[in-house]
């Protein structure tokens, strides 16, 4: 029950929010933090509340019938993965609404009605084990965060929020038809149609059908991930959006197709993706090296930092495929870590843009005398995004290289070169804006308190990560094992998906489903 | 005719007794609200009697069966047209034309759509084509002092009539081959020879024509972008709608009665329309400034998702077009419900222009059209996606590949579309609007509230489609248990 009250208090701040705007302008700005501090204070609770060793994966489930006559139930559970993702997702919704205190002053009502509800889509996807809820959610995102990019963005924001959605839609759409196969092929073969995704785990198909299938899924999540040939939408997009909508775009929306990989693909086609593999890997290294050296070559700050995504999310695709215990540690942990350090060089770029109206490098420079304090803050996330040991980044990049090694030395090689590389473009960063020649005569305040507010708890968490990353880690094991469990015994499928046995916190009740087997046929 | 055959005909004899009474009424005395109140009644009356009508299938040979699925058909066209009305009343109130005409050819034109979806016969099918036919060629050159009403109201008639005629020719070489006009009678002589005779295609053929028209689906498609323009905007929704919606509801039991998904050659035949009109409808709404026009090719591209539904033929087909036309519905009386919301005495509001920067000036107005697009384009919370869904559904269960595969591909193609229009309502506006004339309170609230019941309509079956799903199946028992 706790999982769908996230859910309602979301969607109802962001309605609460949006009214508010009537009482008085400042209003909505606290509604939207206090609904989100009160998410982010659950589901430390929950974290707390877990116990560090537990023999079950699924820590607590919540299912009522949503529309029986298919199959399709409002079906939410929580396991390691989806906690720390649910954490993820309030820390960056909360930094995101402190960081448009000062910036957005207009329509600040539908523009915390929209944060809130992206907030809401995401934790929609993080907990839904229903695909036709999954896919519900998966759009409830878009649209706000369209918004987001369409009216509060920079020059050239409808372009990039056109192609944002059109990207998204596009490849979501084609994950619907791969949703629907999967239903009648399962519904078929066994007589129950269900969207419930333990139902749907462990469906007996032709490789063929495997294949088809499990490339719509694929679609969805590279483009939103996203992956090289699919990734043209993601520069704009994050340029053009606002501070908050570029901190929750690289944060949290490129991790729900991180997420989706891990929790859908690999358990769900298990041969296909083996099949799918190697290629997947060479798509990651691709991505690496070539998001780097685009990186290298921007002016824009923004565009860096976006194309810094698409090389860090190289590294997940590189991981997610190589189907062991140590790249998907590392995988969850580069989700994790890079929110954090990407969110804040978007928060920085955001602050720079606040104090000189341009995000265009060449214009910047030696402002390490005149902004001790942000240059110190930009250091620490440089540092993160080049992969320094001591910081959560290093731990994600190792782990995920590690365990890539066991699956394709090669390629492993290759990604590593990518670390260099992103030496190179993190340095840069730092050299251009705070070093070197002083171009602007104009004078600039350091970071204020609530600036600083802002920045000082993402350096401790990135630096907590970086040095005792253990909790994280042992969070996510059990539920990382359940996703490879179709591996560790090749050409035995998960025999009895349904044995995921349910506890429930005492507050939650399960209700099974009554009536699934009639339904869309 | 019996007795208890009134009792079964109550609906449509409402409607009739509806439209004379109004008519004698407006030769008493001019009085807009009066003919306002007494339509009104009318649709509440037929609707009252509608409701007992459900889980029979009664026929009254050799005309009229009134069944589950002529019960759901009425019933979604009574609800259309009630809408209609309630929008129409602000939107001719300011109009200088005498408005109480239009009250009559509405619940005529209305009748017609009823008979055409419970006929099974080709005597009533024409019957109600033409009953529908002509009171909608009054209808759309209604405002006959506007610039485009005429150019609208002749294209239709001379296009309409023609398609008639086709109509008519296509029922005679039917005829001559079976010598019958019923559908059973059809059904039974078609299930006693192994193939289709030539002529009897050549017949279908030439009806598909007449369908096609009515239908708006590409090759016959060229009236809908002008005659949506010309037509007053409540007109416009009531073609766009229950029109459309009567025919189809024909097409599936005509098709359905004759078992017509035997034979490849009628499966072809929809399929080339139902792939064309997507196609054609998205790529031609692209470049539109027009919202009406634009408003036109979308929706020549939904027919043709909806033939996608038809095409499966089985019973998840029917439901998926019986939701789809509710969904559809509610989606195109909302859009064309704003666009005669905020018309003006002077000329529709159908320019693109005329909603830029509208979420700052009327935040409700711009939200709901803002929902209704968003149905339009199939996204989550609204109906539109739940009937896409179903769609999707349908098609993917007959393993229909390539029509599911275009709907994907036309669905992101309409998106540019309709989010260019939602763009243009949320850009911030140039200069400051002059201010328009507003009408007596009382009558933006009606047009106001029914916008808003529509708005509620479209997410809660978008969100909870479960009550709508079982309604659907429970009329649809009786329907397919025939079969």
């Amino acid at each position: 029950m706790i999982l769908a009250w996230l859910l309602v208090l979301l969607l109802v701040g962001g309605i609460l929010a949006w009214v508010s705007d009537r009482v008085h302008p400042q209003l909505p700005r606290w509604v939207a933090l206090s609904v989100t501090l009160a998410c982010l204070l659950m589901t430390l609770f929950l974290w707390l509340e877990t116990p560090a060793h537990t023999a079950n994966t699924w820590l607590m489930r919540y299912e009522v019938p949503w529309i029986p006559q298919w199959g399709v139930s409002f079906s939410l559970a929580l396991d390691g993965l989806s906690l720390l993702m649910l954490a993820l997702t309030f820390f960056i919704g909360l930094v995101s609404i402190l960081i448009s205190w000062k910036e957005i002053q207009t329509k600040v009502g539908f523009f915390h009605f929209n944060i809130l509800w992206v907030l809401a889509g995401i934790t929609g996807v993080f907990l839904t084990m229903d695909l036709f809820l999954f896919y519900f959610f998966w759009e409830v995102m878009l649209i706000p965060m369209y918004f987001l990019i369409g009216i509060w963005g920079h020059e050239n924001r409808t372009y990039a929020a056109y192609k944002f959605f059109i990207f998204t839609q596009a490849s979501g759409l084609l994950m619907l038809l791969s949703i629907l196969g999967l239903y009648f092929v399962h519904g078929t073969a066994t007589g129950t149609y269900s969207f419930n995704y333990f139902d749907l785990l462990g469906t007996n198909f032709p490789l063929g059908v495997e294949k088809w299938l499990m490339a719509g899924f694929l679609a969805a999540f590279l483009v939103k991930l996203p992956v090289v040939p699919f990734h043209s939408w993601l520069p704009d997009a994050h340029s053009q959006a606002p501070t908050a909508g570029s901190v929750i775009l690289a944060g949290l929306l490129l991790k729900t197709g991180a997420y989706g990989l891990l929790r859908f693909v690999v358990p769900l086609f298990p041969e296909a993706a083996q099949v799918f593999a190697p290629w997947a890997m060479l798509l990651g290294v691709i991505g690496i090296l070539y998001g780097a050296i685009l990186a290298f070559a921007q002016t824009d700050l923004k565009r860096l930092i976006a194309y810094t995504s698409v090389s860090h999310m190289g590294f997940v695709v590189l991981g997610v495929f190589a189907f062991n215990q140590w790249a998907y540690q590392g995988v969850v942990m580069q989700m994790i870590t890079h929110g954090l350090s990407t969110g804040a060089l978007f928060i920085l770029a955001g602050f720079l843009y606040e104090r000189l109206h341009t995000r265009d490098i060449r214009q910047m420079g030696g402002f390490w005398p005149t902004l001790p304090k942000m240059g110190v803050i930009a250091m620490v996330f440089v540092m993160a995004s080049l992969g320094l040991p001591g910081l959560g980044n290093f731990i994600a990049e190792f782990l995920t290289l590690v365990g890539s090694w066991r699956a394709s030395p090669v390629f492993t090689v290759f990604a590593t070169i990518g670390l260099v590389a992103a030496t190179v473009y993190s340095l840069r960063i730092m050299q251009k804006v705070f070093l070197g020649q002083h171009h602007t005569t104009h004078r600039m305040q350091d970071l204020s308190p609530r600036e600083l507010g802002i920045a000082v708890p993402l350096v401790v968490l990135i630096l907590w990560l970086g040095l005792n990353p253990q909790p994280v880690l042992d969070l996510a094991r059990g539920s990382l094992e359940t996703q490879l469990e179709a591996y560790a015994q090749p050409s035995l499928k998960i025999t009895s998906p349904n044995s995921v046995t349910l506890i429930a916190h005492p507050q939650d009740s399960v209700h099974t489903l009554k009536g699934g087997s009639h339904a869309l046929k | 005719m019996r007795l208890n055959d009134v009792h079964y005909l109550m609906p449509v004899l409402i409607l009739v007794a509806g439209a004379i009474v109004t008519m004698l009424s407006v030769a008493v005395k001019r009085n807009h609200r009066v003919v306002f109140g007494l339509t009104l009644l009318a649709h509440f009356a037929a609707l009252f009697t509608l409701l007992p009508l459900r889980g029979f299938s009664y026929q009254i040979p050799p005309f009229l069966i009134v069944d589950g699925w002529g019960v759901f058909t009425m019933g979604l066209i009574l609800m259309t047209s009630l809408f209609v009305t309630l929008v129409s009343y602000a939107y001719f109130e300011q109009r200088e034309e005498r408005k109480e005409e239009y009250y009559i050819l509405l619940l005529l034109a209305t009748l017609g759509t009823c008979v055409l979806v419970i006929s099974q016969h080709f005597m009533a099918l024409f019957l109600g084509l033409e009953v529908l036919s002509v009171s909608l060629y009054a209808l759309i050159s209604y405002l006959r002092l506007r610039e485009m009403s005429d150019e609208a109201g002749i294209k239709y008639l001379i296009l309409a009539a023609m398609s008639s005629a086709f109509m008519l020719f296509g029922m005679a070489l039917m005829y001559a081959v079976t010598g019958t006009m019923s559908f059973t009678d059809i059904a039974v002589y078609l299930r006693s020879m192994q193939d289709i005779p030539l002529l009897f295609l050549t017949g279908f053929g030439l009806i598909v024509v007449g369908v096609g028209f009515k239908l708006g689906v590409v090759p016959f498609h060229m009236w809908a972008p002008d005659v949506y323009e010309g037509a007053p905007a409540p007109v416009t929704a009531f073609i766009a709608t229950a029109s459309k919606g009567g025919m189809m509801g024909l097409l599936i039991r005509f098709i359905t009665e004759t078992d017509g998904y035997r034979y490849p050659s009628l499966v072809l035949i929809f399929t080339c329309i139902a792939l064309a009109s997507m196609v054609a409808g998205n790529l031609l709404a692209l470049r539109q400034k027009n919202i009406k026009r634009l408003l036109a090719y979308s929706s020549i591209a939904h027919l043709g998702y909806l033939l996608i539904a038809f095409l499966a033929g089985n019973q998840l087909g029917v439901e998926a077009v019986s939701f789809y036309l509710v969904a559809y519905f509610i989606t195109t009386l909302g859009s064309f419900g704003v666009v005669a919301l905020l018309s003006d005495n002077i000329r529709d509001a159908d320019q693109l222009e005329d909603y830029r920067g509208l979420f700052w000036r009327r935040p409700a107005t711009a939200a709901i059209f803002t929902a209704m697009l968003l149905s339009l384009a199939g996204i989550p919370l609204t109906a539109g996606f739940v009937g896409k869904f179903y769609i999707l559904a349908s098609g993917v269960n007959t393993q229909q590949w390539l029509l599911v595969a275009m709907l994907v591909l036309n669905s992101v193609i309409g998106l540019y579309y309709y989010i260019k229009v939602i763009a243009v309502m949320f850009a911030q506006p140039e200069k400051k609007p002059e201010l328009r004339k507003v009408l007596h309170p009382a009558v933006s609230f009606a047009s106001g509230a029914t916008m808003a019941v529509l708005a509620l309509l479209l997410v809660w079956i978008g969100v909870y489609p479960t009550t709508l799903v079982q309604i659907i199946r429970g009329l649809l028992v009786t329907f397919m248990a025939s079969r």
